[in-house]
């Protein structure tokens, strides 16, 4: 079953570049990993959420408005889909992929993607 | 017919909890395994009044109610009149009851426990879970004995079900790494149980001495299923020392009565005696854990006759490795009052006041009501009066309001 990881960190100002390729390196040993296990379905860094735009259809018209869904402390900051067994598996890969850089705050959020039935091919 | 009824009745209480968790194994489905559990003891109900009880009942019900769940998987398979997944992990083909029941009838208790107890599950559904499947009480039974309306119960019984199915959480015992952990999550529900039976003094008492027995007999179970695992040993030993003062430590209209002024020959001797074997077992092993000390603490204060022959000196070096353990602020307070009533109340005073250097206990009620109790036993009753006022008014427990009231009391006719 695939599971989305969703990754949520503060956005920390005070990182230095040694900071962010130390994280950058983390991420890429932890993806050339679960590549090589065939598990890996997708992974990617997102832009600050400074650059997230909000849309909002109502009546027909789409509401366009800056900035992302929540100001919260943690921000979503990328995503990995993994394809793993069961939940304990799933919770064992989220454990390492990296959070928090420079002593900033994170954390990952495991869901199950909602896989529909397979339905038969119409004319087989 | 009654004969028959009560032999149903008793092979639920004994049998559900294996039951269930075989037919969750076949069905991966906690719905469909109480459904036909459920429907497998009604058919028992009325199969067992004409042809008598069977030799081996509880292979009887597992037997009936796999065939329920092939039925089931047949009919919603025609249903869904499409490939489907079938559920079930072997051919639905018609077998006869005695066929069925040669089956091996497996233990799948322990996968039970651990899904039950899973981190990923809120901690009052793993708390709820395990005694609907495990224990087998009913929702109302759960929602009556947590004071909560059983639609809210039901609901969350139904929301953890669905996110064990969604979110595939295992039906397994976990791997080695894991396990320490895991183990440890669910003792402590195992212990929140019996503590929710055991601490409150008000509301249904009955019911709440059946949680604290279905506590107990959830330990006996986790500790058959993992019988090495000196936790498990010391889990048991604890509540049932605790279990054993049950008829004395609180009066008919509900007040609390100490330790050190029960009356200990209302104590259950049989069940001191089996804690106190478990803990000196569990000791043996030489693999220390915190149960294991709390449980080695109850036994010593279980051993005296009187409150005055208590051990404290043993009590205070328990209290010292627990608190070298697990450092908490009811263990340092307990670690206090032991070393004021063995090594003089002087010291123990003294080692409170150094516990809230820093003033960070200032707001916890325990503290000042530990503080009054070393100085009512010094006799300076004016500070201890004022210690109990300020514990006082840090408390929203009823049971604690009264017993702080009633020192209060006490101490203003002395003084009067």
């Amino acid at each position: 079953m695939r599971y989305m990881m969703l990754i949520y960190s503060q956005e920390n100002e005070a990182a230095t570049p040694e900071d962010m390729h130390a994280v950058a390196a983390a991420h890429s040993a932890l993806m050339d990993e679960v590549r090589r296990r065939g598990i890996l379905c997708a992974a990617d860094p997102l832009q600050a959420s400074s650059t997230a735009t909000l849309v909002r259809v109502q009546d027909g018209d789409a509401l366009i408005t800056d900035g992302p869904y929540a100001e919260t402390k943690e921000q979503l900051a990328g995503y990995y889909i993994l394809d793993c067994e069961d939940l304990d598996e799933a919770l064992a890969w989220a454990a390492k992929i990296p959070t928090a850089c420079a002593g900033a705050t994170g954390c990952i959020e495991v869901r199950p993607i909602r896989e529909f039935p397979q339905r038969a091919p119409v004319n087989g | 017919m009654d004969d028959h009824r009560a032999t149903v009745e008793s092979v639920f209480r004994q049998e559900s909890g294996r039951i269930i968790a075989g037919l969750i194994r076949v069905s991966r489905s906690f719905d469909l395994a109480e459904e036909a559990m459920q429907d497998a003891f009604a058919a028992a109900v009325l199969n067992w009044q004409a042809d008598g009880v069977p030799g081996n009942p509880a292979a009887w019900i597992t037997a009936t109610a796999r065939r329920k769940l092939i039925d089931y998987a047949r009919r919603e398979q025609t249903r869904r009149n499409n490939e489907g997944q079938i559920l079930y992990e072997y051919e639905s083909r018609s077998c006869t009851i005695d066929e069925e029941m040669s089956r091996p009838f497996e233990d799948d208790r322990l996968s039970l426990i651990f899904t039950c107890c899973h981190p990923a599950i809120n901690m009052q559904a793993q708390v709820a879970l395990t005694l609907r499947t495990l224990g087998g009480l009913t929702t109302a039974e759960i929602a009556r004995a947590f004071l909560l309306p059983e639609p809210t119960l039901a609901q969350r019984l139904v929301r953890a079900q669905r996110k064990i199915q969604q979110a595939r959480i295992p039906y397994q015992v976990p791997d080695a790494g894991a396990l320490p952990e895991r183990l440890s999550a669910v003792q402590a529900v195992l212990y929140l149980v019996f503590n929710e039976g055991y601490s409150a003094t008000s509301g249904d008492s009955l019911l709440r001495r059946e949680l604290c027995a279905e506590a107990i007999r959830l330990a006996r179970t986790l500790l058959e299923l993992m019988p090495q695992n000196p936790e498990n040993m010391a889990l048991l030993a604890l509540m049932l020392l605790h279990d054993s003062r049950r008829d004395a430590r609180s009066t008919a209209d509900g007040q609390l009565i100490t330790l050190e002024e029960q009356n200990r020959s209302l104590w259950h001797q049989e069940q001191i005696a089996e804690g106190i074997r478990l803990v000196e077992r569990a000791l043996g092993r030489r693999n220390f854990g915190p149960y294991q000390m709390q449980a080695a603490i109850a036994a010593v204060h279980a051993e005296a006759r009187t409150a005055a022959e208590t051990d404290w000196k043993q009590i205070a070096g328990l209290y010292a490795i627990l608190h070298r353990s697990q450092p908490s602020p009811v263990v340092s307070l307990n670690f206090a009052v032991a070393i004021a009533m063995s090594e003089g109340l002087e010291q123990g005073l003294a080692m409170i006041d150094s516990l809230s250097a820093g003033g960070e206990l200032d707001s916890y009620h325990l503290y000042h009501a530990a503080r009054a109790d070393l100085l009512r036993r010094m006799g300076r009753n004016r500070e201890a009066l004022e210690n109990y006022h300020r514990g006082l008014a840090l408390t929203t427990n009823a049971v604690e309001l009264r017993y702080l009231r009633r020192r209060i009391a006490e101490l203003d006719t002395d003084s009067a």
